[in-house]
């Protein structure tokens, strides 16, 4: 693996990682998609890049996989689901933007600690860029803890699956294929399920505003 | 061939069941379909009681005791819960909760569901163990929602929700293991996750990392196994789904989340040499059954009472299977099939009382005895047999549990009876007046399918007054491969 590739890998991983910020304040749900979808072209090419530079053949159908799956048939189940339930933007998050940015700085500094180990026994030449993966991880999930309609909240769990497999890539090549296929394969089905689950809630509750999901406490 | 077998049958009666589902004979097909799958699971053990291990499937697939046995009661549960199912649903039709069109998918989810589990057991790859995990949960979260009313869709959304992001920590877990069997076995990526490959190198696993994988993956499964903290989920599902999805969750879905999660201790272990994985179980076990304990007096829905039951036994084990040594380790597993083959039980007479109140509110649940002594006696005696009376499995494994606890950890003994005193309390005081109250109730359009209750009760009885010989060998079979005795 040569200088440039590298350095071109971990341009793509900074990139990965701005993404991540970017939905973190993003209140529009369709960019929220459409980030989710850069996010996913950029997984896309790191991976082309690696398989280029490594010859590792199962990464270049990971990489077919993820055009696939998360580049154009997800958006585009998405971009549906929101055109027909008429959601286009989220309300206030929990914690207004400012405070989840500052919040998100800091899980970015503990995912760098948590990666160091992993890190440091790596003998991958995308070592650097297990930090930036945890750190997409852990933003994902901030962006769904911090969400209040169920559409951003799943965008947010597909980025923090985003966020695995580039984890996944950049400590080992990429799991072994026949592992990948499956989680390609929940997801997909995963993203079905929801469909149909969201056109039940919204038949219950005329919203997919997640307030109304407030029944099931325990009474104190 | 019977694993062939195994595997194929709830996959096929899937795809059957998907497009005839609806039929009036629907119901009979799904049973038929679990009865053949609990014989090739008979057969199965059968076979690894007389050869020993089975490998198939490049690999990819293996049966030892410890998951063969937990093959044989998951194709028990689902066969009687099958049978279960019948009256029930139907009855569910008439009161008009329920279309054929509903019941069509759920006997499809049911078959995919079952094979799901069935795939989990006995991969011996991680990856698909988690592929597996994964799909169980997509193949109920539909069920949970079946009724549609807003309570049950929030249960479902909680369910997937929760369950998703718990399980993607399980799946970060699985690539740091990846990436420390990497190292060890080389970078073929072929045999890097497989279980048997893993075990015979475990010792020289580099320990920093199994450890941070051991923490994702036990806050990965242990989501879907229902431990406190993580346990949000495991009450609204249980009480919101149809019975005979809160019956399979409980007695089923727990028993392989916990399975995924011994297998993961037994690597982590190997490699360590420490008890960190052996105190983070028994930590989240203590906590669990403490809340559960607690959270019982809150309790007005009698299937809500029983799902936090579940989180109080699945605690128990939890701390057993973190105690280890091969005592204890018995008494887990022996606890995890007398809790399995009690708890659906409840839920199966818990299911036929709440249709004849009407409700599931416990208030509004009185006097069974007089209404169906025989729903009222199989809600008393599985009440009792969860609670751990005596002559009951339960009690031989708690007993076990609570004497080895004594001796090696006896700072957690009188935390642990203390719990279960209060969970005692809490549940006779309400499973009492439900049964011998005034009655309330009315008759049913169908008769209910008590026969499953009480089988499962004569087997929790045998566990509790006689092992036979050849069981408990398998028992100990399993638990030597897992304390490491």
């Amino acid at each position: 693996m040569n200088a440039l590739s590298l350095q071109l890998l971990n341009a793509l991983a900074a990139l990965l990682l701005l993404l991540s910020f970017a939905m973190l304040a993003q209140r529009r749900i369709v960019t929220l998609v459409n980030l989710l979808a850069l996010q996913g072209a950029l997984l896309c090419a790191a991976t082309l890049l690696l398989a280029w530079r490594t010859h590792e053949g199962h990464l270049f159908v990971s990489a077919a996989l993820t055009l696939a799956l998360k580049v154009i048939v997800l958006p585009r189940l998405l971009h549906r689901l929101i055109r027909r339930l008429d959601v286009y933007w989220d309300t206030d998050p929990l914690l207004n933007i400012p405070g989840t940015m500052l919040v998100g700085l800091l899980v970015v500094v503990f995912a760098f600690g948590l990666a160091q180990p992993i890190a440091a026994l790596a003998s991958t030449a995308t070592r650097s860029a297990i930090g930036i993966a945890v750190a997409v991880i852990l933003l994902a999930f901030l962006t769904m803890i911090t969400r209040r309609k169920a559409m951003s909240q799943v965008v947010g769990f597909l980025s923090m699956e985003n966020g695995l497999f580039f984890g996944a890539m950049s400590a080992t090549y990429g799991m072994p294929m026949i592992v990948e296929l499956g989680v390609a394969l929940d997801v997909l089905v995963a993203m079905l399920v929801l469909g149909v689950f969201f056109f039940q809630i919204r038949e219950q509750f005329d919203s997919l505003d997640l307030q109304n999901f407030e029944s099931l406490r325990e009474e104190k | 061939m019977q694993f062939l077998l195994l595997l194929g049958t709830p996959l096929i009666g899937a795809l059957v069941l998907g497009v005839w589902g609806g039929r009036p004979r629907a119901p009979e097909i799904n049973i038929a379909f679990s009865a053949v799958t609990f014989l090739a699971a008979g057969a199965l053990a059968a076979r690894v009681v007389g050869e020993g291990n089975l490998i198939v499937a490049r690999e990819q697939f293996f049966i030892d005791p410890f998951n063969v046995f937990l093959v044989t009661l998951t194709a028990f549960v689902g066969l009687t819960t099958a049978l279960f199912a019948r009256p029930y649903m139907q009855v569910e039709v008439e009161l008009g909760r329920l279309t054929p069109r509903r019941l069509q998918l759920f006997h499809g989810m049911y078959q995919l569901f079952m094979a799901t589990m069935l795939v989990a057991l006995t991969t011996n790859n991680m990856g698909l163990l988690w592929v597996a995990m994964e799909a169980a949960t997509l193949s109920t979260v539909l069920l949970v929602t079946l009724y549609r009313t807003p309570a049950s869709l929030e249960a479902g959304w909680k369910y997937f929700i929760l369950c998703g992001v718990g399980i993607a920590q399980a799946l970060f877990g699985t690539i740091l293991l990846y990436f420390a069997a990497e190292q060890v076995l080389g970078a073929s990526g072929v045999s890097a996750l497989l279980w048997t490959h893993l075990n015979a190198v475990k010792g020289q696993l580099e320990p920093a990392v199994l450890s941070l994988a051991f923490v994702f993956l036990l806050v990965g499964y242990g989501t879907k196994v229902g431990l406190a903290p993580l346990h949000n989920w495991l009450p609204d599902a249980h009480a919101e789904g149809p019975t005979p999805i809160s019956a399979v969750l409980s007695g089923l879905l727990l028993n392989v989340a916990m399975y995924a999660v011994v297998r993961c201790k037994v690597l982590v272990e190997g490699s360590l040499r420490s008890n960190l994985p052996s105190h983070m179980l028994m930590g989240f076990g203590l906590l669990s059954v403490v809340l559960a304990a607690l959270f019982l007096w809150r309790q007005r829905d009698i299937k809500r009472l029983f799902a936090y039951s579940s989180i109080e036994h699945m605690g128990i084990i939890a701390f057993a299977f973190g105690m280890g040594g091969p005592v204890a380790t018995f008494a887990a597993l022996l606890h995890m099939t007398v809790h399995s083959l009690t708890k659906s039980a409840i839920f199966f007479s818990a299911g036929h009382a709440a249709q004849k109140a009407g409700s599931q509110l416990i208030e509004r649940i009185r006097g069974l005895i007089d209404t169906n002594p025989t729903v009222g006696w199989g809600l008393m005696l599985s009440s009792l047999a969860i609670l751990g009376l005596p002559p009951f499995g339960v009690f031989a494994s708690e007993f076990l549990i609570l004497t080895t606890a004594m001796k090696q950890q006896p700072w957690a003994t009188p935390i642990l009876l203390t719990a279960l005193g209060v969970a005692f309390a809490a549940i006779l005081s309400r499973v009492q007046p439900m049964v011998f109250g005034e009655s309330s109730g009315h008759r049913l359009p169908h008769p209910p399918a008590l026969l499953p209750v009480f089988a499962h009760l004569a087997l929790v009885l045998m566990l509790g007054l006689f092992i036979p010989p050849y069981l408990a060998q398998w028992y100990q079979a399993a638990a030597r491969l897992i304390g490491g005795q």
